[in-house]
């Protein structure tokens, strides 16, 4: 049952916005690789017994040839990469798309990846990418970005303000609290929902949020602010003070 | 003394720990003073660690099959080049 419940955060119904014009996926996406690649394998085989804990060494070795380090990186982020991926595309059938063209470009061009950020950070790039790509076919000649214009001002107002039991989850059930919380966050704009995924839910730096997902450090933290403050908007409603009623500022 | 919209400018990198100095200073004055921002900011803090408590994401099945297919795929074509 729980695990189910999990899912639902994950893979959440469908949910359309509209993106605006803004810029062309094309070019970031170019800086990434065409670079003309080609690829030493390795010849001889690496005993794949050998427990291997560290990133970066499942990196190395993957880049040797070994397909087993390969297979370690694809389970440690497919779960979180498809995640990404229905967040952004809205649709099963695309998202699944998006994750396997990802863990391809990502085999395909692992000696690109140099080692000075986090694995999880670079194929986040890569999935993002292709999910605008993804989006950019569905709207035929229209270039798509993940950042619509939402600066209406109205993102920041808070509307309710009540306090909360000091531990409100616990008066839910688990499916119950996840059906709340994954319902919430399904209902912000993508770009909230990613960058509050990747920075609050993943763990991911505020730099390494704006580094995956091409935006600027400012721009990461006021899509944050904003993605916090309006979840916290909508769980008030679950989660306020029996009895208290709610105000709003002055 | 900060106005309440300055305090929510503030409020992630507070709740962040990034906030150093006179500005730290002047938003936890603000805090004891402020009610309203006093409870916007303790909701704020519990509705990050609620969605912190969970992390696991599983993926179908089935997706996983045809991911893993199609990576093997990929794999056995570059050992034949
Ligand atoms: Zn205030």
């Amino acid at each position: 049952m729980v695990l189910q419940a999990a899912g639902s955060l994950c893979f959440p119904a469908g949910f359309v916005n509209s993106f605006t014009l803004w810029a062309c996926v094309a070019a970031p996406f170019a800086l990434l690789w065409d670079n003309g690649v080609s690829r030493n394998m390795a010849t001889e085989s690496i005993p794949v017994e050998t427990p291997v804990d560290d990133e970066l060494e499942l990196v190395t070795r993957a880049k040797q040839g070994d397909m087993t380090s390969f297979s370690a990186l694809l389970r440690r982020y497919e779960g979180k990469i498809f995640r990404l991926a229905m967040n952004i595309t809205q649709n099963r059938e695309d998202a699944e798309d998006v994750l396997q063209e990802s863990f391809l470009k990502a085999y395909e061009h692992l000696d690109q990846f140099l080692g000075n950020s986090k694995f999880y950070t670079w194929i986040v790039r890569i999935a993002v990418n292709q999910a605008l790509m993804k989006l950019r076919k569905r709207r035929s000649d229209r270039a798509v970005s993940l950042d619509e214009q939402i600066d209406t001002g109205e993102d920041t107002v808070v509307r309710e303000i009540a306090a909360w039991d000091p531990d409100p989850e616990q008066r839910y059930s688990q499916e119950e609290l996840h059906e709340i919380l994954s319902t919430a966050i399904d209902e912000l704009a993508p770009i909230y929902r990613t960058v509050f995924t990747l920075r609050d839910v993943d763990g991911l730096s505020t730099e390494e949020t704006a580094e995956a997902l091409d935006l600027s450090v400012p721009a990461v933290k006021s899509r944050l602010l904003r993605a916090r403050l309006q979840l916290r908007d909508k769980l008030t409603r679950f989660f306020k003070r029996k009895g208290d009623d709610a105000f709003a500022y002055m | 003394m900060l106005t309440c919209k300055e305090f929510l400018a503030e409020l992630s990198d507070f709740l962040d720990e990034k906030t150093r100095g006179e500005l730290r200073t002047k938003l936890e004055r603000h805090l004891q003073e402020c009610p309203n921002c006093w409870v916007v900011c303790d909701t704020t803090k519990k509705t990050i660690k609620v969605y912190k408590g969970m992390q696991s994401c599983s993926i179908p099945d089935d997706v996983h099959s045809r991911l893993m297919a199609a990576v093997e795929r990929k794999m056995a074509a570059k050992v034949k080049n």
